[in-house]
């Protein structure tokens, strides 16, 4: 870390860490749900338990996004950052208004939330994931505005990397795009159709180009690769990503009333969509294996492999399960839509806020990393979240199945009720996973508080001694 | 990828092959526009229609039910729910309508949302003209 101005990160971490962990509890209360249908009833229904788990799965990863940003943003530019005071005014505007937002899903009925906070002006509620309420999506866009001129400024009068501009171009379609969250036509199939120009083009769209280039720096760092090489890569898969996912936005246009030439765009683009994953897997492992150094940050650079496996495994092979019209035909809106949405979400953009804190938050406490023991006890954290995602995974999709079996694929559909009855026992099981994940984050948060400073630099000097000394590979990474 | 492959021609594949996406999508989406009023029926959607569809949102169905496969998968879809009701906006309007405050012990339970006639007929009568969008014969039964 050369700049002061990217210690700035280090909040937007701790307040996107601390909101992961309400995230997850929410998650455990909802599944719970699921079973033992009046827990919690009427107090905390399940619909506002959802709500506050998908809104903090959200405002957790803009806060890491913009943590990062902050982090790297700077040092790519080789400047400070333009303005720091800013960056810290938004932080508090921001996590005010995501924490008010969330008191207010659990403390008002929504009706009445909808009425006090001006629903009525600009109908913009009750959508799934753009639940907000106005003023909080006016405050997203005002942070999000001031968010992106401070580090586009930074850009400007500094170096100018692919890595910061793959950044930036990001970082400015997820506002931009965000905007489409005001638009609320009458017409529900309208509706529909431009939501998704917020949902799908954010996950599946220009969220990919800010995971690719978080990952690529991190890889820059942490293996001494060089620049021209990762940047080849990243431009690679960000086209990819984008080639592939922008008319894979049609396979969720297949059975909302659009046209059914969407059934065959859809398909073949999305079917396609796997490919920009698969190719930021190979990135990460080649890299890793032409490494010109050892990094003392070992848990970085697993997250960074971990990051790309996940990502292709969550966001590739399950969203590819039931991408095809007419096996969605079957699939859609099922379980087997849950079990994908966990894993891609945990391993493409989770995965890859941590695997940047990771990285930059022992620099921003004047280490070049973690002391080993406390990178073990972060890589116990990362093997029980990311096994146990994987547990969780499995079960809903088992879930899924038998749901589709009993109630789709069937001359015999049974009522939507008695089949999730039958299905009980996989949410039990998913529920145990979801219990191993909350004990997986609690290793992980508390590796942040073990070692001393002392340790650190002792652990770190041992690997950085061993590293001069060692012979690396002489031919140079695929290029 | 090697050597003969350079950084410029992968930049150039982003930028153009982004743009030229991003094109094709809009001018699809232009056409859909187009063709959209014979598959939405949208000369149904009366101001009843367009009240229900803000009861919808107000008391935030989606967080628990699907409707026409998106949403939560809580509770039952919603999208053909007027015909798996026989038809019948008067069973939609008594389901919603007596829901027991306090649940069903052991269960899932619909909140009671205390909803007024008038919102209770224009929810219902949203759900009905829901059920008449074509969306290519999904779900695939009447269960949804």
């Amino acid at each position: 870390m050369k700049y002061e101005s990217q210690k700035i990160a280090r909040l937007y971490f701790i307040a996107a860490l601390g909101l992961f962990a309400g995230q997850i509890l929410f998650g455990l209360i909802m599944g719970l749900q699921y079973v033992i249908g009046d827990f919690l009833f009427p107090a905390i229904p399940f619909n506002v338990a959802r709500m506050v788990h998908t809104n903090l799965l959200i405002i957790w990863l803009l806060f890491g996004f913009m943590g990062a940003a902050y982090f790297m943003i700077p040092e790519e530019s080789e400047t400070e950052l333009f303005s720091p005071k800013l960056a810290i005014v938004l932080f508090w505007v921001f996590l005010a208004a995501g924490v008010l937002t969330v008191l207010g899903y659990l403390l008002v009925p929504y009706a009445r939330l909808a009425e006090m906070t001006g629903n009525d002006l600009l109908p913009t509620m009750g959508r799934e994931f753009l639940e907000q309420p106005l003023i909080t999506k006016v405050g997203i866009v005002i942070v999000a505005l001031g968010f992106v001129f401070n580090v586009g400024m930074t850009v400007l009068r500094g170096r100018k990397t692919v890595i910061s501009s793959i950044l930036m171009i990001g970082l400015i379609g997820l506002a931009v795009m965000f905007l489409f969250s005001f638009y609320n036509p009458e017409n529900l199939v309208r509706d529909k159709f431009y939501w998704w120009w917020v949902v799908h083009l954010w996950v599946e769209g220009v969220w990919e180009l800010i995971l690719g280039s978080l990952l690529a720096f991190v890889l820059i760092k942490v293996t001494g690769v060089d620049r021209e090489v990762i940047e080849k890569w990243l431009y690679m898969i960000v086209a990819m990503a984008l080639i592939t996912g922008i008319l894979g936005t049609g396979h969720h246009y297949f059975w909302i009333g659009a046209p059914e030439y969407w059934q065959w765009l859809g398909s073949v683009f999305s079917a396609m969509e796997p490919i920009p994953f698969f190719m930021m897997t190979l990135f990460a492992f080649n890299m890793v294996n032409k490494r010109r150094r050892d990094h003392p940050n070992k848990a970085a650079v697993l997250w960074a492999m971990g990051t790309g496996v996940m990502a292709f495994l969550g966001a590739g092979v399950w969203g590819f399960l039931h991408t095809l019209a007419p096996v969605n035909y079957y699939t859609h809106g099922t379980q087997l839509t849950a079990a994908h949405g966990h894993m891609a979400f945990y391993g493409a953009y989770a995965m890859v806020v941590m695997c940047i804190i990771s990285y930059a938050m022992p620099l921003m406490r004047g280490r070049i990393a973690n002391s080993n023991r406390s990178q073990v006890t972060e890589m116990w954290g990362f093997w029980l979240m990311t096994v146990s995602m994987v547990f969780i995974t499995l079960f809903l999709t088992a879930a899924g199945v038998v749901q589709v079996w009993l109630q789709r694929y069937t001359d015999t559909p049974l009522p939507f009720m008695i089949v999730q009855d039958k299905m009980a026992i996989f949410f039990w099981m998913r529920e145990v996973a979801g219990v191993f994940f909350l004990g997986g984050l609690c290793v992980y948060l508390w590796s942040f508080f073990i070692g001393t400073d002392a340790e650190a630099a002792r652990d770190s000097a041992k690997v950085l001694v061993k590293s001069s000394t060692k012979e690396y590979s002489k031919e140079t990474a695929i290029a | 990828m090697n050597e003969t492959f350079t950084k410029a021609m992968a930049r150039n594949i982003f930028y153009g092959g982004s743009l030229f996406f991003i094109l094709v999508f809009l001018g699809l989406t232009y056409h859909t526009e187009k063709v959209l009023p014979e598959r939405d029926h949208r000369e149904n959607i009366t101001e009843q229609v367009v009240h229900g569809k803000k009861v919808w949102e107000e008391n935030n169905c989606i967080g628990c039910h699907t409707l026409l496969g998106e949403g939560a998968y809580f509770a039952p879809e919603l999208g053909n729910v007027y015909k798996r009701f026989g038809n019948s906006k008067a069973a939609i309007m008594a389901f919603i309508k007596y829901r027991p405050v306090d649940g069903i012990k052991g269960r899932r339970s619909m909140p009671q949302f205390n909803l007024s006639d008038e919102e209770l007929e224009a929810v219902a009568e949203f759900l009905k003209w829901t059920s008449e969008i074509d969306t290519s014969n999904w779900p695939p039964n009447i269960q949804g």
